[in-house]
């Protein structure tokens, strides 16, 4: 399908001879042009998709081929891999709080694993009194439950630790989160049929891929509120995120959510794999280190004004963004025009839950001049997102884990953002 | 509005159940489909190596058979002596830590030895997993610590041995969870 060409939209007679050129320099669309066209009194007129009827319903959907830019970029793997790597969430595209599942970002260790279903079983042992294995058809007959909520990579922001500030956007910079509807059975209900034993602190999750990526998860949180995930936003899980089962651990750091899931192994201590000590760990400037850090703390990030989304012109304009926290609900979102210096409270949409993305939005007369927009979010707990500084303070060089500071978009006289340390 | 409450009445017994089986985990009646394993089922799944030695299989390598079974399996990837490139360096920058410039490797960071044991046999050589033997796994184990300095190349891992080596950066850490 091609895009439909600017004079198909325009009349071409009559008396309402207009400007094209005034709505291709404003970025105006059909919509608007026909709503001008009947109102200077010509022959209603219709688009070419609407003088025949549309193409045929379909057993699967698709994007329209106008949102063929709306895709996870950039993406980045390990030199001489695919799969060692990520892709990331478009957040400049994007509204809402739910992230189509096509565009959830992607962090993994060894590639996608294709399996079949039939041919997987999760594998519960350890120190449990009956080592079991679940198939997905099996697990669909517990009881389960369904969240709205955020899964985030501990690298995500990591790039506002870089001493200068990198030319990216919200993809490249932010876009290691994404949030969906994930359904499945709550894990305690399947550690306590094995028969959890007394000694049992710690489960060591594993996964179907070809890393058998591995991590420590203690069992407060199994039993608290973690899930075997198989569905996400309705649908059975992607292959890229899981299929056809996952760890889900709402809040925390998204490497522990192990996809593919194949084992888990009750223990008396964490395991210290690879993935929880040589990664995902906390290096401060003194040369120790922090393992374990789990919950993501507050953060917020305005989406739009954002690079590669340009003001048109000095006017009104509606800032937006998310904001979320790994330990519950948002409480509130401020943002800034003027680089920190006075701060407005943000409006935040209905759906504002624990453990999600909350989607914020203000409105901005903007002059035309220079200004430095900024977000920043508190959470149910108080916790308040800090400024850069305070987010950098005490970190080794290079230690971009568990990155919360705020972020600044500077917006140039061209409307133009990029991003600036404040 | 009595007419109503008795109505109410089953739907609400319904969803206190539902609460008992959905909300709190543990209060969860489970339809018991759990099919129960074998130890040897539960072996054939089970590849974690606890810090402690728990979890390692019989076995055995040095660091000069190591040398082989790196030349062949992962040189062209982690480089000569494990100094890295195209992809992580795993040997050197012992002390780095705590400079304008760290170097993360196993032997300047990682607090235990039987984690490269573990991670080894699960993930590489990233193109072809689970290729090497138990002793393979051993000997490159003993390679990579002994390139960092760590063990004597003579010195013989096995499920005794490794986790009795001591790891240079092994007080470095503390945990963040439980938060306090
Ligand atoms: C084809 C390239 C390739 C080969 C061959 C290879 N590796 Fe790797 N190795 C990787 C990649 C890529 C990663 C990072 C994986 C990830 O992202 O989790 C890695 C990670 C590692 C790590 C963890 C590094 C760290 O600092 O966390 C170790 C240890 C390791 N490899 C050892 C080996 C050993 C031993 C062999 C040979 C038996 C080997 N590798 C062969 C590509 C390779």
């Amino acid at each position: 399908m091609s895009k439909p060409d600017q004079s198909d939209l325009i009349p071409v007679a009559g008396n309402g001879l207009l400007h094209r050129r005034l709505f291709l320099r404003t970025g105006l669309g059909a919509g608007a042009a026909m709503l001008v066209a009947g109102r200077v009194g010509a022959e209603p007129q219709r688009p070419p998709w609407m003088r025949t009827p549309g193409t045929g319903m379909g057993e699967s959907g698709a994007p329209s081929p106008f949102e063929d830019h709306v895709v996870r970029a950039p993406v980045g793997s390990q030199p001489g891999t695919t799969g060692a790597g990520v892709s990331r969430t478009p957040l400049q595209h994007l509204d809402g709080i739910i992230t189509p599942s096509r565009l959830h970002f992607e962090r993994h260790h060894s590639g996608i694993p294709e399996i079949d279903p039939d041919r997987h079983r999760l594998v519960i042992h350890g120190l449990v009194d009956r080592p079991l294995s679940f198939d997905a058809e099996t697990l669909d007959r517990y009881p389960q439950v369904s969240r709205i909520q955020f899964l985030e990579c501990s690298g995500n922001s990591g790039a506002l630790t870089a001493p200068e500030p990198v030319d990216g956007n919200c993809a490249s910079i932010h876009g290691l989160i994404s949030a969906s509807e994930w359904g499945g059975v709550p894990l305690g209900v399947l550690l306590e049929e094995a028969g959890l034993k007394p000694e049992g602190k710690w489960v060591v999750a594993a996964g179907a891929d070809a890393a058998a990526m591995s991590r420590s998860v203690p069992l407060e949180k199994i039993l608290d509120d973690a899930i075997v995930a198989l569905y996400q936003n309705g649908e059975r899980l992607r292959p890229s995120n899981g299929y056809p089962m996952r760890l889900f651990l709402p809040g925390w750091e998204g490497n522990a959510s192990v996809k593919w899931l194949r084992t888990l192994k009750v223990t008396d201590a964490p395991a210290m794999a690879k993935d929880e000590t040589s990664k995902y760990s906390d290096l401060d400037a003194d040369g120790q280190a922090r393992l374990f850090t789990f919950p993501m703390g507050v953060k917020s990030v305005i989406t739009s004004p954002s690079p590669g989304l340009a003001l048109a012109g000095p006017g009104v304009y509606q800032i937006s963004g998310v904001a979320w926290s790994g330990r519950g609900r948002i409480r509130s979102v401020e943002v800034s025009a003027d680089g920190g210096v006075s701060w407005a409270e943000a409006a935040l949409d209905e759906h504002v839950l624990s453990r999600c993305l909350t989607r914020f939005r203000a409105a901005w007369q903007w002059d035309g001049g220079p200004a430095t927009l900024l977000s920043r979010a508190v959470d149910e707990t108080g916790a308040v997102q800090p400024t850069r500084a305070s987010a950098m303070a005490g970190r080794a060089p290079e230690s971009f884990y568990h990155y919360n500071g705020m972020q600044a978009w500077a917006v140039n006289p061209e409307g133009a953002s990029r991003n600036v340390y404040v | 509005m009595f007419m109503y409450k008795r109505w109410m009445a089953p739907s609400l017994m319904v969803a206190a159940l539902m609460m008992a089986a959905f909300g709190q985990a543990q209060a969860a009646e489970s339809p018991g489909l759990g099919v129960p394993l074998s130890d040897s089922e539960v072996a054939a799944v089970d590849l974690v190596v606890m810090p402690d030695g728990r979890g390692l299989p019989a076995g055995s390598g040095d660091a000069h058979q190591g040398l082989d079974v790196y030349q062949r399996e992962c040189r062209i990837c982690h480089g000569d002596g494990g100094q890295g490139g195209p992809n992580d360096r795993l040997a050197g920058g012992i002390g780095s830590l705590a400079t304008a410039q760290p170097v993360k490797t196993i032997g300047s960071y990682w607090p235990y030895a039987t984690t490269v044991f573990d991670y080894v046999r699960r993930a590489m050589p990233y193109h072809l997993p689970g290729s090497l033997s138990t002793d393979e796994v051993y000997a490159v184990t003993a390679y990579l610590l002994a390139e960092n300095g760590i063990i004597e190349r003579d010195r013989v891992l096995d499920a005794e041995t490794l986790p009795a080596v001591q790891m240079p950066n092994s007080g470095g850490f503390s945990w963040a969870w439980p938060e306090d």
